[in-house]
């Protein structure tokens, strides 16, 4: 047939396009370089996104020149990629375990220091319309409920507090981390969601959060730890002394977080 | 990839054979890292694998949903894509309106887009908060996010322009000259088009479909932003494979080498048409 090759070749190169066009452009996002500019690179839990903000603020105008990059995504994901060689001078995770991951790596600089605290709500729409209550509410064949997948911290959590229960909640869907279960009820596409107490407070009016007493059997500690050869190791402990100190502590319990 | 239905295939062919112009010597060193860049990362993905427990990997209930869940979705959406795109590219190719031009830019966008752009897309038109979606939702109950739904729509999505633009060159460089000699020995539009347009394409839908295929089966970006995770739902190989790669980077491992067996499957179908003809 005569038509293939211009039809394969266009096709490729569409496919090339397609490739390129996915292609982040953002690797000169910092400001054009000084001598003294310098770029601390924080990985950090996506539930940490709205107060890491403000402390990532505050320290930048503490240390003139000094800018903060921050990369917020699901913890063991984070900690998969400082595994991998990704070029971090600080991990603030959601959990436990996926710090484990980087300490037994060997990648951390000395221990690891919990600077918060955090426990599971129940998101639903604003004015809770299907009427959620408690726990056991979730397992109700008609709601759409998104958790986190279990490999995530928040995922950990909710299994945590379903064998805890013995409550059984059948998700509609398992996400990747807990902005993006988040995301689902904000948009109302699930009628609730597993999340943190602190993402309910940064989402404002557009969800409510359900307590439940249980969420206690599976409250989640946050270490935070500079890696090892860091590209910025002196700037990475002083950001994590801007955590844990003072000034870090009162932005997070502000945004709901518990103190360690 | 305008070539004209005036130009002889039959006259270029004798020449590639018989020039004896070799390839210049530079061009073997970028030609080579090119070719390295595509093989050695799937050679670090096979060196990487633990092969004893390959098997095992494989086999997992997880795994095994993801692959049953990527072929069907991904056959529904070839199907799909033949019966909706097929009609389009004859449009397209054919037609005689105002715009078309527009249409065809407006055809190509998921190939430009960012899958997750697309996920996005359907989400606020067919979710439950949606233009449509809504609708569906208080007229009928239906809601499309979370189901195996919305995973054939955002790989009908994604994979819809492949099918298209394979056709629609496949239409135009095929050319109206023997249906217009069907017509005048008296045969309809209807079966002229039936008897002559689709069989002279067909090799061209093959390929598009084949390419359709290949491209629903890696599908990721907008199925999880339009149908979320779940085992045996909507969480196909890539997602899944996406979702272990956090914390069990081996069976990671193991069903990415799946994948690439399937992709391997797929240009096999597709190579021997390709090869048929002299020109690949």
């Amino acid at each position: 047939m005569r038509t293939r090759l211009p039809v394969a070749a266009a096709a490729a190169g569409l496919v090339l396009l397609a490739g390129c066009g996915g292609t982040p452009s953002g690797t000169d996002a910092r400001a054009p370089g000084t001598p003294e500019q310098r770029t601390l690179t924080v990985f950090a839990a996506a539930s940490l996104t709205e107060s890491f903000g403000e402390i990532e603020k505050q320290f930048e105008t503490d240390n003139p020149g000094v800018d903060v990059v921050p990369s917020y995504g699901g913890s063991s994901d984070l900690a998969q990629q400082i595994v991998n060689g990704a070029p971090a001078d600080v991990f603030a995770s959601a959990s436990d375990a996926t710090m484990t991951t980087v300490t037994d790596a060997g990648l951390a600089d000395g221990a690891p220091a919990v600077f918060a605290t955090n426990v599971l709500v129940i998101a639903t729409a604003a004015g809770n319309p299907k009427g959620i209550t408690s726990f056991a509410d979730l397992a109700k064949p008609d709601l759409k409920v998104v958790v986190c997948a279990p490999q995530v911290p928040c995922g950990a959590a909710a299994r945590k507090v379903e064998t805890a229960t013995g409550v059984d909640i059948k998700p509609v869907s398992e996400e990747t981390d807990v902005k993006n279960v988040l995301g689902k009820v904000t948009t109302g596409n699930a009628d609730a969601g597993l999340v943190y107490v602190t993402d309910v407070a940064s989402a404002g009016s557009a969800v409510e959060g359900v307590t439940f007493p249980e969420a206690a059997k599976a409250t989640t500690a946050y270490p935070i730890a500079v890696i090892r050869n860091a590209p910025q190791a002196e700037l990475a402990r002083s950001f994590v002394s801007a955590v844990t100190g003072e000034q870090g502590q009162k932005v997070l319990q502000a945004a709901g977080f518990g103190t360690p | 990839m305008s070539t004209t239905p005036g130009e002889a295939p039959a006259r270029r062919r004798p020449d590639d054979h018989e020039t004896g112009v070799g390839v210049p010597r530079l061009l073997w060193v970028p030609a080579g890292l090119a070719f390295a860049l595509i093989a050695l990362p799937v050679l670090g993905l096979a060196l990487k694998a633990d092969w004893p427990r390959l098997p095992e990997q494989l086999v997992s209930a997880a795994a095994l949903d993801a692959l049953r869940l990527s072929l069907l979705t991904a056959s529904i959406s070839t199907v799909l894509c033949i019966v909706f795109g097929g009609p389009l590219a004859v449009v397209l190719a054919r037609g005689r309106l105002r715009g078309l031009r527009l249409l065809r830019s407006v055809v190509l966008l998921p190939l430009v887009l960012p899958p997750v752009v697309g996920g996005l897309a359907l989400l606020y038109l067919l979710g439950r908060t949606g233009l449509v979606g809504r609708g569906l939702d208080v007229a009928f109950g239906v809601t499309i996010p979370f189901t195996t739904a919305a995973v054939v729509l955002a790989q009908t999505f994604v994979a819809l322009p492949f099918l298209v633009v394979s056709l629609e060159g496949a239409l135009r460089t095929a050319g109206r000259r023997y249906e217009a000699v069907a017509a005048t020995l008296g045969a309809s539009p209807a079966l002229a088009f039936r008897r002559v347009t689709v069989p002279l394409v067909l090799p061209g839908l093959a390929s598009g479909a084949v390419l359709a295929f290949a491209r629903c089966l890696g599908e990721f970006g907008a199925t999880v932003a339009f149908a979320g995770s779940l085992q045996g739902t909507t969480q196909t190989l890539p997602l899944l494979v996406y979702q272990l790669r956090e914390t069990d980077v081996e069976a990671a491992v193991a069903l990415s080498l799946l994948l690439v067996v399937v992709a391997v499957a797929v240009i096999a179908v597709a190579a021997p048409r390709t090869t048929a003809d002299g020109r690949l």
